[in-house]
């Protein structure tokens, strides 16, 4: 243990070899970079050159990437798009909530518990099994045409409704899976001290699992910030609606390439986050196994 | 009345009986050591009597009170009792301090800095005073197992349990802790230990006990077990651990 501690890496150094090492570019120096960069370069000017001097390039340009379609339709879609990230956000928290009560349910022993867990199970199998649009269109068309006292019947709503139940059937199999990778003889250790099923699971289990799940969770949350666009099956205008809108009037799709670039530009900082969270659980590990 | 008392205690897992009807008295203050092969039924004892492990057979009592009968509040118990794991079970997500603290604090309602004062004073009185900031991985084999005995202390049991507590520890290691149990003993501790370390049992145990395939063959002061055994199959097992140069 000693000599670990005499040897410790520069930081700055394991930054930038972390960085490298993300790229698969560790261990190639200098020369090995700047090989990169040029053939990158070299590639990049191939596909360019490839793509406008083709025949058919002037055609695809004019339906897709029109500057002025494209920047016409930006602000409203980028307005309409803040229904979306609306969704999402308020969407995610009840997602993590419900889903886990179903992983609880699930991983409670004995016979008693019996019918709470094949209805977990049987909840994670529909949720999973049925098309997310097809929810959507169940409760959002259905439920406000019941007319029911006291039953909202905003499109929206129910939207969100349909996506917290179908994600929830997910988010539930990563936590079950977190908390089944908690060894028993961490619930043995903390019963054996008295504490309660319940208190071993909220201080021992659960803060375990979810630092494991952490990474396929916002996985999951990926997923749904793109199919917040399902809502506009309902005629609700999100992003997705209002380039569909502003397509149809100038038959051209640069409005789509709008909207999917600002879906991208929230989909990509949550999907290096999750890279970086693994690459960090990783680096912890074998940390913690230079100890044991 | 015993501090402990087992009645014709059985528990198979499956088709696999591995307690075969055990009846054993432990006194107050007594120090009983379990010796015996891997596999005699030593490990599932200490779990049967943590109520880790449920009966198929038999009772068990604790300060007269039988803690097998049916409505028993098995969290109750365990706070009674304190066990140490062979491969410490400590916490890994909560710093040294807090793994002590948290039975108490959560089981027995103490305040936080009530619960701390009564933590970092038995870190302290085994050497780990400085060491209640770190995280278990941060430390070595042996203090992790202290740690261990720390946090079964710090809820006041009126019996502790030892299982192996050494067999998953470097050589090097493997005194520090012994020690901790040796001061535990001269503190007038009622403790059961399940134990491969002959000469640590010779030394500390008031009474020895040979299990032999779920089975207490043979029990008495340690003298006589170890030098002067009965049974055929005890002396065969000390033969073996003589010969593997551990007694």
């Amino acid at each position: 243990m000693a000599s670990e501690g005499d040897r410790r890496p520069d930081p700055e150094v394991a930054r930038r070899s972390r960085l490298l090492e993300g790229l698969r570019l560790e261990g190639e120096g200098a020369r090995g970079v700047a090989i990169a960069l040029l053939s990158s370069f070299v590639f990049v000017a191939v596909v360019i050159v490839a793509v406008t001097q083709s025949a058919g390039w002037p055609e695809v340009k004019r339906a897709f990437f029109d500057w002025g379609d494209i920047s016409n339709a930006f602000p409203d879609i980028a307005r309409a798009f803040v229904l979306n990230v609306k969704i999402f956000l308020v969407c995610e928290v009840f997602i993590l909530i419900l889903a886990l009560v179903i992983a609880v349910l699930r991983s409670l022993p004995g016979p008693v518990f019996f019918p709470l867990r094949a209805l977990a199970i049987l909840y994670a199998d529909l949720a999973r099994g049925v098309p997310t649009i097809l929810v959507i269109a169940l409760l959002g068309f259905g439920a406000p045409a019941l007319q029911l006292q006291g039953v909202p019947t905003s499109r929206v709503f129910w939207a969100g409704v349909g996506l917290i139940l179908i994600y929830s059937g997910y988010v539930a199999e990563v936590y079950r899976a977190g908390i089944e990778s908690v060894h028993p003889s961490q619930e043995a250790a903390a019963r054996s001290l008295g504490l309660s099923r319940f208190q071993a699971l909220r201080r021992v289990i659960l803060p375990q699992a979810i630092r494991r799940v952490i990474p396929p969770l916002l996985n999951d949350f990926i997923g749904l910030q793109k199919d917040t666009a399902l809502v506009a099956v309902l005629g609700v205008i999100d992003a997705f609606n209002q380039a569909q809108i502003y397509s149809n009037s100038t038959f051209t799709y640069g409005a789509y390439l709008a909207a999917a670039a600002l879906f991208v530009a929230i989909t990509i900082p949550l999907a290096r986050l999750t890279d970086w969270l693994i690459a960090r659980d990783r680096r912890r590990q074998q940390a913690g196994s230079a100890f044991a | 009345m015993s501090a402990l008392r087992l009645d014709g205690v059985h528990k198979s897992f499956g088709a696999n009986e591995v307690l075969r009807g055990i009846d054993l008295a432990v006194e107050d203050h007594e120090v009983v050591c379990l010796i015996g092969a891997s596999g005699s039924g030593k490990s599932t004892l200490l779990r049967c009597v943590n109520l880790l492990e449920r009966l198929d057979g038999g009772r068990i009592f604790l300060g007269g009170e039988e803690i097998t009968a049916r409505g028993v509040d098995v969290n109750a118990v365990r706070r009674r009792i304190g066990i140490v794991f062979q491969a410490y079970n400590l916490f890994p997500h909560m710093s040294v301090l807090r793994n002590v603290t948290l039975a108490p604090r959560d089981v027995l309602g103490l305040s936080r800095a009530e619960a701390e004062e009564r933590g970092l004073e038995l870190l302290a009185r085994f050497g780990l005073e400085d060491r209640h900031d770190e995280y278990p991985d941060r430390l070595s084999g042996g203090q992790q197992q202290r740690v261990a005995i720390v946090r079964a202390l710090a809820m006041r049991p009126e019996l502790m349990l030892f299982d192996e507590v050494t067999s998953a520890l470097d050589p090097e290691l493997v005194a520090e802790v012994l020690s901790v149990i040796r001061e535990l003993a001269e503190g007038g501790m009622t403790m059961v230990i399940a134990t491969h370390e002959m000469s640590f049992a010779r030394d500390i145990a008031s009474r020895v006990c040979f299990l032999d395939e779920g089975l207490i063959l043979e029990e008495g002061p340690p003298a006589q077990i170890f030098s002067n055994p009965r049974q055929p199959r005890t002396e065969q097992f000390l033969q073996r651990i003589i010969e593997a140069g551990r007694l």
